[in-house]
């Protein structure tokens, strides 16, 4: 088992682990760090398949700036374990043995995958580094990257109507 | 790395978000949910793109680039849905000071 092995156990496992604390922790702040390094895990996979460009864009732009977000609305609105709603636990119940049949059928469905067996490989190629995908981005996508700065335009405009009323 | 290790990891991540939106009633933890859900996808994305530049590098150097870039549209959409989302939270606790889901049925008056 070489180190990139090792690795992405690891990493899994802190994905995982830190994504069921964001579901079964009572305070929401604490959701939101969990949350935060669910995001770290997922940018270190990023790191480990060598698409450099999307682990730092990852980094800055979920775990820097929408995880602010989240954190600065949480604590305007002063929420805390207390002021949590519950739900009742047959509810909670159900919605975990739904979740788990969709993992269930998911996982069956992939027995006959015809991917089976290929690899993704690790630590090596360059399609990620930000030359080759700037090129790309500026040539072959750039009508999808000019309407998504309208789509930010819009966004801001809305929030900011919303925010007024 | 074999690829069905890394389908397997987004699926878990994606019924975990699957579970998170089924199971509480916080709108703000439900919104992070989904976005772990996003975050699943994305993962899976940029692991099939290198496992097609794995497969299609010999013909073409930049095969699979595509993926990466749908990650990078993906992540813009997000921040998009993220400002607006997290407005209208903003603005129903200002309404019914509570951010609990089940108070929003009071739209159908």
């Amino acid at each position: 088992m070489d180190i990139s092995q090792i690795l992405f156990y690891a990493l899994s496992a802190l994905a995982l682990g830190s994504a069921i604390m964001v579901v079964i922790s009572r305070n929401p702040v604490h959701s939101v760090l969990w949350l935060i390094i669910t995001f770290f895990a997922i940018s270190g996979h990023y790191i480990l398949m060598n698409a450099q460009f999307l682990g730092i864009v990852n980094l800055i732009v979920y775990a820097g700036a929408i995880m602010v977000l989240f954190l600065f609305v949480i604590m305007l609105m002063n929420l805390n374990a207390e002021t949590e709603p519950q739900k009742n636990k047959w509810l909670k119940l159900a919605g975990v043995v739904a979740g788990g049949c969709l993992l269930l059928v998911m996982v069956a469905a992939l027995k006959q995958a015809e991917v089976k067996g290929q690899v993704a490989m690790l630590g090596t190629g360059d399609i990620g580094l930000i030359k080759n995908l700037g090129q790309a981005l500026f040539t072959d996508y750039v009508v999808p990257f000019e309407i998504s700065s309208v789509l930010f335009l819009s966004a801001m405009v809305g929030a900011v109507v919303i925010g007024k009323k | 790395m074999l690829i069905e290790r890394y389908i397997y990891l987004a699926i878990a991540l994606f019924c975990i978000g699957i579970v998170g939106v089924l199971a509480r009633r916080n709108a703000i933890i439900i919104f992070m949910c989904i976005e772990l859900m996003l975050n699943a996808v994305n993962l899976l994305l940029v692991a099939f793109s290198k496992m097609h530049y794995a497969v299609g590098v010999a013909k073409n150097a930049t095969a699979g680039i595509d993926g990466q870039l749908f990650v990078f549209f993906i992540m813009v959409v997000a921040a998009a849905e993220v400002s607006v989302g997290l407005a209208i939270i903003v603005m129903m606790y200002r309404n019914t000071h509570s951010v609990d889901v089940n108070f929003l049925n009071r739209l159908k008056h």
